[in-house]
């Protein structure tokens, strides 16, 4: 695109297609202020960005200055960021067109969307049921075909469990290889945002513009934006290992079936495919369940109501303004993490529980070192143990919901480039297969979803 | 005051913020200057709003690396950034970021001349890098807390002792000669009036002779150099006193107040934190490359210890003279520009520390004669042009006005006389005027001599060479 009224056009349909899909409560933003935004946006857009003219949702944890920043929480209500997102800057200098905020588990904390304070995303295909998360609201958009691109973030796989439930492509980057200024901390070491693509192209060129070095954000590698690769002609060359601890006897059979033709298309499409182990799995959602709440535990106390966001019961003394507004500002889900972080840093546990999370996190990653370190250029699993879920029914039970996770923890936990794409549907449902590469070789992985995306059956019954 | 009641010993050790001396703040480019108006010195990062977050200040990140090397401590090539939790409304982050498990350096000392024990060594437990909190301000609207986040964020340093000290006396020199040491360096201006040196301290008294330390408080909010010595000694006699009733220490956090020349106990709610602390997140280890250290210690000065060593054996000073001259870095450099110009070192030493430096107290601390101008003075008085007396004068009147001593003392008309006709005659008027003395003296009372060499430099205005004077005094006196 190069006209400049493309943009403005693109904008208007974006925003049409947007409120249209308003019975998924993925957009948080008023219909009226996003088209009054996207024309303003549309015009200021700058018609040689490589990204000129493109709708791009994102969650409501990165800062914008154009619309509110909640976190899908009552205690940001109405909070407008001063400053926006390195993410935000890149994609708006490179011309894209920033379509509203979205849905999201409050602070990021969820695996469903259903812990947002402002009611539950849908599924795009089955309003019963959720469409993932916590990045659920910019999932939903992307399937429903109303934004071609998202933003999410992730803290544990809350880009690629959406992407999966949802039938659409996720990127996680490598720790470091996408700036964190301006996304609204959770479990700071472990979090990074992450795109949502209807193909791995959109995905991966949106990441392209995200990526590289910010001098804002100390844990951002110095180094130049991704590259992206072309699309192979094969996989000739490539070591794919398949993870056993990823395929437990009670996985979903429909999730193992697609995962066995995905495995046999790569074989077919040259690639060598090797079983491996990765011994340290099963403790990757408890060690993922220390760490990050500690870590939100500390990010989330300047919630205060002492300098911004809404105060509860009015004015009282200091301690009482600090309770009302935590306790009633906070949801319950947000709640119980800040408890059980305090908890596992607390002085007499913090060696039980926060150190010993810290070590078992340090051989999680070295069990993907030894892998790639005997010749596996790739690791290739099922995203989830099962297609979507229903809405409700992991609400009552936290370590259920938290397992639905467990295969998409361990990248975040060994900060390596993941991904998420479409693989297969069982009645309906899309089935997500995962891609995890090693650190800052996201261009080997998007050439290996490359190559998967154009033989697998995405939308065939497996 | 400051003495011990008897049978009991001090224990003090001195926790020390200091402010490194930079531009900007710690974790953002923020400026780190006092006195702007509230909430005016402040952006994303220091406020801690969502999102944000913080970039180390290299310089800052210098002076510290330099404050380390200063102190003799053992630098650690990799350190940590920790997150301390509390809430308290001047804090915005809910968190402070400093460091824990691993600071900066440990294992530092400090070299300093104690009032009782003379030269003495206090040990650097730790040396680590964090930023400060806001200000909370309680008197400036009725019955309402207002927050001036200026300060946030501003780089510090903590230097922690050993429970090193006898004495408040000696707790004071100690932080008397730390604040050397960091202007020396150009560290921090360590001016506690403007919060750029705070200190707390750790306070337990034992029995003589117990090996075992006694129960410790802390006490805090001192907030000038004279208030140091005043709290610790009012809890140490504190302590004394309830220990003799028969009472125990309770370990307790205490409040000085300079105004009641007290202590009270900080409110139970504000004690007994868990800090819960946890390496920060958002920040890599501090990992110091040997070029940058090796660069900070290039920077680095001659410090006031090896200066006080070296002025004792190149210019053969008392170790006081040496410990007075080179307490601040421009008084030592001026000191030896007096010496270079030609003065002898022990008399110079004496002009800098009797004539100067009260100059100096008197006129915003400036060093208003040259050094060449002193010398040439000292070498006035050395060779018999001037007296003593007589050098003040021209000293005064320099510092006033300038110009060359000799010149001056030409104009003053100061110069001393050695034509023995013309003190003879000064002789004559004096013994003349003073018949008892005379005759007293004359009868065996011969200390009365200074008296009349007084009388001779009186009536000859300072101008009479006084030896050549008791010479004729005498002369005359025995006829």
């Amino acid at each position: 695109m190069s006209d400049p009224g493309e943009a403005l056009a693109s904008a208007k349909a974006a925003a049409d297609r947007i409120i249209r899909a308003k019975r998924l409560n993925a957009c948080l933003t008023p219909p009226k202020e996003l088209r009054q935004s996207l024309t303003k946006q549309a015009q200021a857009a700058h018609p040689s960005g490589v990204l000129y003219g493109m709708p791009v949702a994102i969650k409501d944890n990165i800062c914008t200055l154009e619309f509110t920043t909640t976190c899908g929480s009552k205690i940001l209500e109405g909070y407008r960021s001063p400053y926006e997102a390195t993410a935000v800057a890149k994609l708006k200098a490179a011309g894209a067109l920033i379509t509203g905020k979205t849905n999201c588990d409050e602070f990021g904390m969820g695996s469903s969307t259903e812990h947002s304070a402002y009611g539950r995303a849908l599924h795009p295909f089955d309003k019963t049921r959720v469409p993932g998360g916590s990045s659920g609201g910019s999932a939903a958009l992307v399937a429903a075909g109303a934004v071609p691109a998202g933003l999410g973030s992730e803290t544990g796989g809350s880009v690629r469990q959406p992407a999966s439930f949802c039938g659409i492509v996720g990127i996680k980057p490598t720790y470091g290889r996408v700036s964190r200024y301006g996304l609204v901390a959770f479990g700071s070491s472990l979090d990074q945002i992450g795109v949502f693509g209807r193909s791995v192209h959109d995905a991966a060129r949106v990441l392209s513009v995200i990526s590289g070095r910010d001098p804002k954000d100390s844990t951002c590698e110095a180094r130049d934006s991704l590259r992206l690769p072309t699309v192979p002609e094969s996989l000739q060359g490539f070591v794919i290992g398949v993870p056993k601890e990823y395929f437990p006897p009670d996985l979903a059979p429909a999730v193992r079936r697609a995962c066995d033709r995905a495995i046999r298309l790569l074989k077919e499409l040259g690639a060598a495919v090797r079983e491996v182990s990765l011994p340290h799995t099963q403790y990757a959602v408890p060690t993922y369940y220390i760490i990050a709440p500690a870590e939100a535990s500390s990010n989330l106390a300047r919630y205060d109501g002492a300098r911004y966001g809404p105060r509860f019961n009015g004015a009282l003394d200091m301690r009482a303004l600090y309770r009302s507004t935590r306790g009633e500002g906070f949801g319950p889900e947000v709640r119980r993490r800040i408890l059980v972080g305090t908890y596992v840093l607390s002085s007499g546990y913090y060696d039980a529980y926060y150190r010993r999370a810290q070590q078992m996190r340090a051989l999680i990653a070295q069990d993907f070192r030894n892998v790639f370190d005997r010749g596996v250029d790739l690791l290739f699993t099922p995203t989830t143990p099962t297609p979507a879920f229903k809405a409700g029914e992991k609400l009552a039970d936290p370590v259920a919901m938290y397992l639905s996770d467990i295969f998409v923890v361990t990248a975040n936990l060994a900060g390596l480039p993941a991904m998420s794409l479409p693989i297969g549907r069982v009645k309906g449902l899309p089935i997500g297969g995962q891609l995890i590469g090693q650190a800052f070789l996201e261009d080997e992985m998007i050439e290996a979803a490359y190559a998967l995306e154009r033989v697998v059956p995405a939308a065939g019954d497996a | 005051m400051t003495t011990a009641g008897a049978g009991w010993e001090t224990v003090i050790g001195l926790e020390t913020h200091v402010q490194l001396h930079t531009a900007s703040k710690m974790f953002c480019g923020c400026s780190a200057a006092f006195g702007a108006p509230p909430n005016t010195n402040v952006c994303p990062v220091c406020l801690g709003l969502p999102g944000a977050l913080p970039v180390p200040n290299e310089q800052a990140l210098k002076l510290a690396v330099r404050a380390a090397l200063a102190l003799g401590g053992t630098l650690h090539p990799k350190s940590v950034f920790a997150r301390k939790n509390y809430f308290y409304p001047d804090l915005p982050k809910g968190y402070q970021i400093s460091q824990f498990e691993q600071p900066l350096a440990t294992e530092g000392a400090l070299s300093y001349v104690s009032p009782d024990r003379g030269l003495t060594t206090a040990t650097i437990v730790r040396l680590h890098v964090e930023e400060d909190a806001g200000k909370s301000l309680h008197d400036r609207f009725p019955k309402e807390t207002a927050i001036d986040l200026n300060r946030c964020g501003v780089p510090l340093i903590e230097i922690v002792t050993g429970p090193d000290f006898r004495s408040p006396s000696e707790a004071r020199r100690y932080l008397q000669t730390l604040k050397q040491v960091l202007e020396y360096a150009g560290i921090s201006d360590c001016d506690m009036e403007k919060g750029s040196l705070r200190v707390d301290a750790n306070v337990s008294v034992r029995r003589v002779g117990e090996t075992a330390l006694g129960t410790k408080t802390e006490v805090k909010n001192i907030n000038s150099f004279a208030y140091v010595e005043k709290a610790l000694t009012v809890e140490r006699d504190r302590q004394i006193a309830l220990l003799e009733g028969g009472g125990v220490v309770e370990p307790q956090t205490l409040l000085y107040d300079s105004k009641t020349n007290g202590v009270r106990p900080q409110r139970s709610k504000e004690q007994s934190h868990d800090y819960r602390y946890f390496p920060d997140p958002d920040l890599p280890p501090l990992v110091l490359s040997e070029e940058f250290i090796a660069q900070e210690q290039a920077q680095l000065p001659e410090l006031p210890a090896a200066k006080r060593e070296r002025f004792m054996a190149q210019y053969a000073l008392s170790v006081n003279d040496a410990d007075v001259l080179t307490g601040d870095r421009a008084v030592a450099d001026y000191y030896e520009a007096v010496v270079h110009a030609g003065a002898d070192a022990k008399l110079g030493a004496n002009w800098v520390i009797n004539e100067v430096l009260a100059d100096a107290k008197t006129h915003e601390e400036q060093l208003r004669v040259p050094p060449g101008a002193l010398a040439q003075l000292i070498g006035l008085v050395r060779g018999g042009t001037l007296s003593q007396q007589a050098a003040k004068r021209v000293f005064a009147e320099v510092a006033e006005h300038g110009g060359e001593p000799r010149n001056v003392a030409e104009a003053l008309g100061v110069v001393q006389v050695l034509d023995s006709g013309v003190v003879a005659g000064w002789v004559t008027e004096v013994l003349g005027a003073h018949p008892h003395e005379v005759v007293r003296y004359k009868q065996g009372e011969t200390k009365l001599m200074p008296f009349f060499v007084g009388q001779v430099m009186k009536v000859s205005r300072g101008k009479a060479d006084p030896k050549l004077a008791q010479r004729i005094l005498e002369e005359k006196l025995a006829a």
